[in-house]
């Protein structure tokens, strides 16, 4: 698969990590995040870990949107779908979340209620303009980079005039969380040496949003690509940073990322969408400034206006360590519900929702390393 | 003058569809068995019209299975539901290093239908039952109301032979059986999703609906108790295989990642779908866990059948109280391949 398996070649790697290797001075642990769930499967998925020193830490931060859509606002979904007009469309990441006292979509569905899987925006204007009668809602969730399909559904719907089409908006937007997490000051916060920045959002927003981590913070970014070469090869960039004692913006990701995005869906974005004050992120609470919601002039197509949603604060499990995790004070084996009551099948907290939440990664494809006798460390020779 | 139709008149294959009378036990129901059914499976089982077959049995033992097959869409590239529900219930018999003998076919049908497409169904069930020398003997027919099926489901059922001395079972897998994969994975699970219709892409993969017996009897003929046992990976993939072996034999398991065939359309529709290979379904491809020394000798013996041709030694038992599955991953590090959770979707971002 041309274009693809370069970034997975072995030897490669391997090469990448004895320079890794070389270069990490003795006694100095180095801590960075990955800001990303797609890094998060990445790291996890290729083994990417056992190419690296035991003195770099992985960080998997909280960039899954699934992950950190508050419960509320599930709770807020299942009782939209529950309206005999409404037909409810959503990603199918969404079905399995769970809501307050054991509800999800996935149930709801089967109880009844009117839920579609789609894979696009335009799926659910499809669903709207061949079946009139019906409210259909797109449940939006994502970062940056899911952002601009909505706004092209909400144009498209204008276009077409439908009036049975609205969007339950949950975008939020990478930079203010990161911000949230540089800023943690709870006991035992983690020192974070430097951040693997975003891909895929970083496509929309280019690279200068991130240069206030720089200047402010004095934090390395490295924004990366989503294949296991770019995330070894923006470790040994950071790594490179942190030893020269500098605090930059490098962009690992050429290929598709350039200093100011683009331009033309972040006008789009800008025109029918404006800030929220403020929103909460499951895992990390309230964070100002750091979310999305329709303008006036898109008002008609505004599901919290038309069905006149207020969400009500829905409190996760009191042992779910989620919020630590996310900020890298805990790892997920530290959880006691980890594992035990909080499995893929039945996740209690953010982390656990999402294939590419820490929690989830890590039991999908790291628990192995828990036990005394397993997989030697195969890439560290 | 026209002749005499004792069963009244002929169907319209061509635009009629399957109304509620074809399941009534009437005239227009036996019309349908035998102008469809018997027709496409024909055998001296059959012509004998009764509500069952008598056959003799040998001495030994037998197997047994059945299976139920709701695929979606109905016809797909590279088969359709009619070769999968034979093909996929020999291959359950084959597992047992058996020799399938007879079928059963159980069939619910949509009212509306179009009998065209039973007839194309049919068509194909006959031909893969004919191709496979397996008689489909007995059979069921039920007609239900429009919105209670989805257009057709079908059910098999299948008897077999054991030979003599061979005992496979997913408990008997040892530390230090090798375990070999008859070919490459993820085929029929991207043909299939490539059809789907919110979800259309020309990913130009056949499924690999194929009936294994006869590839098993090479395979027993070349390592005979040395095998441990055998599965073929459908539903949950190769992944959910080898959990499943792990758990049942309480050992762990060992791949490489590598030497997993994948073809690269079916690696690239994947990569594009955010599914992993490991994962997805084949109906043609079989896993055989072996001991050691015997592992050359049967992949040889594969590799010289038309539908092992790629097999190819992928891993092995070890030990392991938590019965992971572990993979060595072409990158260079260490992960576990894990059931899966829920359905397998598309990645969102």
């Amino acid at each position: 698969m041309k274009h693809v398996d370069e970034y997975r070649d072995g030897e490669l790697a391997r090469d990448l990590a004895r320079r890794i290797a070389l270069e990490a001075r003795a006694g100095h642990t180095y801590r960075f995040m990955e800001f990303c769930g797609g890094h998060t499967h990445a790291i996890s998925r290729y083994g990417v870990e056992d190419l690296l020193p035991g003195n770099i830490r992985m960080i998997h931060g909280p960039g899954c949107p699934v992950c950190v859509l508050p419960m509320g606002r599930i709770d807020d979904a299942i009782t939209l779908a529950e309206r005999p007009q409404v037909t409810l469309c959503t990603y199918g990441d969404l079905m399995r979340v769970p809501g307050s006292n054991g509800s999800s979509l996935l149930k709801s569905k089967a109880a009844g209620a009117d839920i579609r899987m789609v894979y696009s925006t335009l799926d659910a204007i499809a669903i709207a303009s061949n079946e009139p009668e019906r409210q259909v809602v797109f449940l939006a969730i994502g970062f940056e980079t899911t952002t601009p399909p909505t706004a092209m559904a909400i144009r498209l719907a204008q276009k077409k005039r439908l009036t049975n089409f609205s969007v339950f908006c949950n975008h939020v937007l990478t930079p203010s969380a990161i911000q949230k997490i540089l800023q943690a000051s709870d006991p035992g916060a983690v020192e974070i040496d430097g951040l693997i920045g975003p891909a895929h959002v970083s496509t929309i927003i280019g690279t200068t949003p991130y240069q206030r981590f720089a200047t402010e913070f004095h934090k390395p970014v490295v924004v990366a690509g989503f294949e296991p070469l770019d995330v070894v090869q923006a470790i040994l960039m950071l790594l490179r940073q942190v030893n020269e004692g500098r605090a930059e913006i490098e962009n690992q990701y050429i290929r598709a990322v350039s200093a100011d995005g683009n331009r033309k869906a972040l006008a789009e974005i800008a025109d029918i969408f404006e800030l929220r004050d403020s929103f909460e992120w499951r895992g990390l609470g309230e964070i100002p400034d750091s979310a999305l919601r329709l303008r006036e002039p898109y008002a008609q197509f505004d599901a919290e206006r038309r069905f006149a949603i207020v969400t009500k604060p829905a409190r996760d499990n009191p042992a779910c360590e989620c919020g630590a995790i996310l900020r890298g004070v805990k790892r997920p084996r530290d959880c006691k519900l980890f594992g035990a009551a909080c499995t893929p099948e039945t996740p209690m907290g953010a982390c656990m929702v999402s294939s590419e939440g820490s929690c989830a990664a890590y039991w999908a494809y790291g628990r192995f390393r828990d036990r005394e006798t397993g997989l030697q460390r195969v890439g560290a020779r | 003058m026209n002749k005499y139709e004792p069963l009244g008149r002929k169907l319209d294959l061509r635009s009629g569809r399957v109304d509620l009378s074809h399941g009534s036990g009437g005239r227009a129901m036996a019309r349908l068995i035998a102008d469809v059914f018997h027709k496409a499976f024909d055998n001296e089982f059959l012509r004998a019209g009764n509500d069952q077959s008598v056959f003799g049995v040998a001495g030994g033992r037998m197997v047994m299975t059945t299976d139920g097959y709701v695929v979606s869409p109905l016809f797909f590239p590279g088969g359709d539901i009619g070769d999968l529900a034979v093909n996929g219930t020999i291959n359950d018999i084959a597992m047992a290093g058996a020799k399938p003998l007879y079928m059963s076919a159980s069939f619910i049908i949509e009212e509306g239908f179009p009998l065209a497409d039973l007839a194309r169904v049919a068509q194909s069930m006959g031909d893969a039952s004919r191709a496979a020398n397996v008689p489909i003997i007995t059979g069921d027919t039920k007609v239900v109301e429009r919105g209670k099926a989805d257009g057709l489901f079908i059910s098999t059922a299948c008897v077999g032979v054991v030979p003599a001395g061979l005992y496979l079972s997913g408990d008997r897998a040892r530390p230090g059986d090798v375990i070999l994969l008859s070919g490459s994975i993820g085929d029929h699970g991207v043909a299939v999703m490539s059809k789907r219709e919110n979800l259309s892409f020309e990913a130009q993969v056949l499924s690999d609906t194929a009936a294994l017996h006869d590839l098993v009897a090479v395979m027993v003929e070349a390592a005979g108790a040395s095998i441990r046992l055998m599965r073929d990976p459908t539903r949950g993939g190769l992944a959910a295989t080898l959990n499943e072996i792990a758990h049942q034999s309480r050992v762990g398991v060992r791949i490489e990642e590598a030497a997993v065939p994948v073809r690269p359309r079916v690696a690239a529709a994947c990569e594009l779908l955010g599914l992993d290979p490991l994962f997805v379904a084949n109906e043609g491809k079989l896993v055989a866990f072996v001991a050691s020394e015997a592992a050359e000798t049967l992949l040889a013996a594969m590799r010289a059948h038309p539908l092992g041709q790629d097999s190819a030694r992928i891993g092995e038992v070890i030990e392991d109280e938590h019965c992971f599955v572990q993979m060595t991953t072409a990158f260079g590090g260490g992960r576990i391949v894990d059931w899966l959770s829920g359905e397998q979707l598309p990645r969102i971002c």
